[in-house]
């Protein structure tokens, strides 16, 4: 597979991992491992002032491996999710970390759906590339917000395929295809990538069948049964959707066609 | 000893600022630096923002004011 460019950013591997929602450090750090991804999301939070485990959360990745990008998750104001953002770019300098130049924005419409909100979006998307940042946008599937965020200036808009941890994968395959198309009209190496609602393998598969450069997900390694075996499957499901894409798949048909031929059939045929 | 006079920890002169949210009480001639030992963080380790905006690390010695809004941040786990 040929590596995925993101403005500066040069990824072998097109699968995105999050590193929320495990039951240990130890999982996560070999759930990331058996994904064989290069990139991996964190979010900023307060640090807990008076309940200090002691245990951090960068203690468990390797810097010198992985490109961290910081997301701006749970802000609901273009503002909040611009002051995040700055803040995670300071904790990642300080690690001399590569992901210092970028961020996964979201700004969020609502607490119990998670939905972007797209004014706030594109709003925050302009305040970022004005200070510098290079811009992966979580949006909806709607392709007319996604062209928008495009022009807004993000270096990759990365539409949703279901709501945030739902595992409901890619609920609207057309939507999906419809942002890509317009996404990539006349740039066809804009990068695009299916951001969120992959429950299992074939999910991913699917969208990267359907022409997508890369998925990110989180709760569909982290909570399943065995997260570190799901990590490996997902990162065969990313090849394996991503290898159909390129080879380019047969037009479904109304009818069979057979792959043996009839010339030389011993025996009867129905209608001849 | 101020004037003489030797105060304890409890007359020590403080300062209530906003930390993380919550009402704090700190010395009235609290630094960022200060706070952060106190807290066992490691200056490396986190990001601050002061008054909503980002306070870079060489800026950590600055003396806070009766009022201030910090913020102190990490990374946690997050997709």
């Amino acid at each position: 597979m040929k590596p995925l460019r993101i403005a500066s950013f040069e990824l072998s591997s097109r699968l995105f991992v999050g590193t929320g929602k495990y039951q240990s450090y130890e999982i996560m750090r070999e759930a990331l491992e058996a994904s064989g991804c290069q990139v991996v999301t964190v979010a900023v939070r307060r640090e807990r002032l008076f309940d200090q485990s002691g245990r951090s959360l960068l203690d468990f990745i390797d810097l010198s491996k992985y490109i961290i990008l910081p997301n701006t998750a749970g802000c609901f104001s273009a503002e909040d999710a611009v002051r995040v953002a700055l803040l995670g770019r300071d904790l990642l300098e300080k690690q001399k970390n590569p992901g210092a130049g970028w961020v996964k924005l979201e700004v969020l419409g609502d607490k119990k759906t998670l939905l972007p909100d797209p004014v706030g979006t594109i709003e925050a998307t302009k305040q970022l590339v004005k200070q510098g940042f290079t811009v992966l946008a979580y949006t909806s599937d709607d392709p007319r917000s996604a062209v928008r965020i495009k022009e807004a200036g993000a270096a990759s808009v990365m539409p949703a395929g279901s709501p945030i941890g739902s595992g409901q994968g890619v609920l609207n395959p057309l939507n999906i295809s419809l942002c890509l198309e317009l996404l990539k009209e006349g740039d066809a190496a804009y990068p695009v990538i299916v951001d969120a609602g992959v429950g299992t393998a074939s999910d991913v598969t699917v969208a990267m069948e359907l022409g997508a450069d890369g998925v990110l997900l989180n709760t569909g390694i982290a909570h399943a049964k065995d997260p570190v075996k799901m990590a490996r499957a997902m990162r065969h499901a990313l090849e394996a959707g991503r290898l159909a894409y390129e080879s380019g798949r047969i037009p479904k048909k109304r009818y069979a066609t057979a792959s043996s031929p009839f010339e030389g059939v011993v025996g009867y045929i129905p209608g001849e | 000893m101020r004037h003489g006079i030797d105060y304890n920890q409890e007359l020590e002169l403080k300062m209530t600022i906003r930390l993380n949210g919550e009402e704090r009480e700190v010395a009235d001639n609290a630094t960022v630096e200060a706070i952060l030992e106190q807290m066992r963080l490691s200056p490396q380790r986190v990001a601050v923002e002061l008054n909503r905006r980002l306070l870079r690390t060489e800026n950590y010695n600055q003396v806070l004011r009766p009022g201030d809004q910090l913020e102190i941040v990490t990374f946690v786990g997050g997709g």
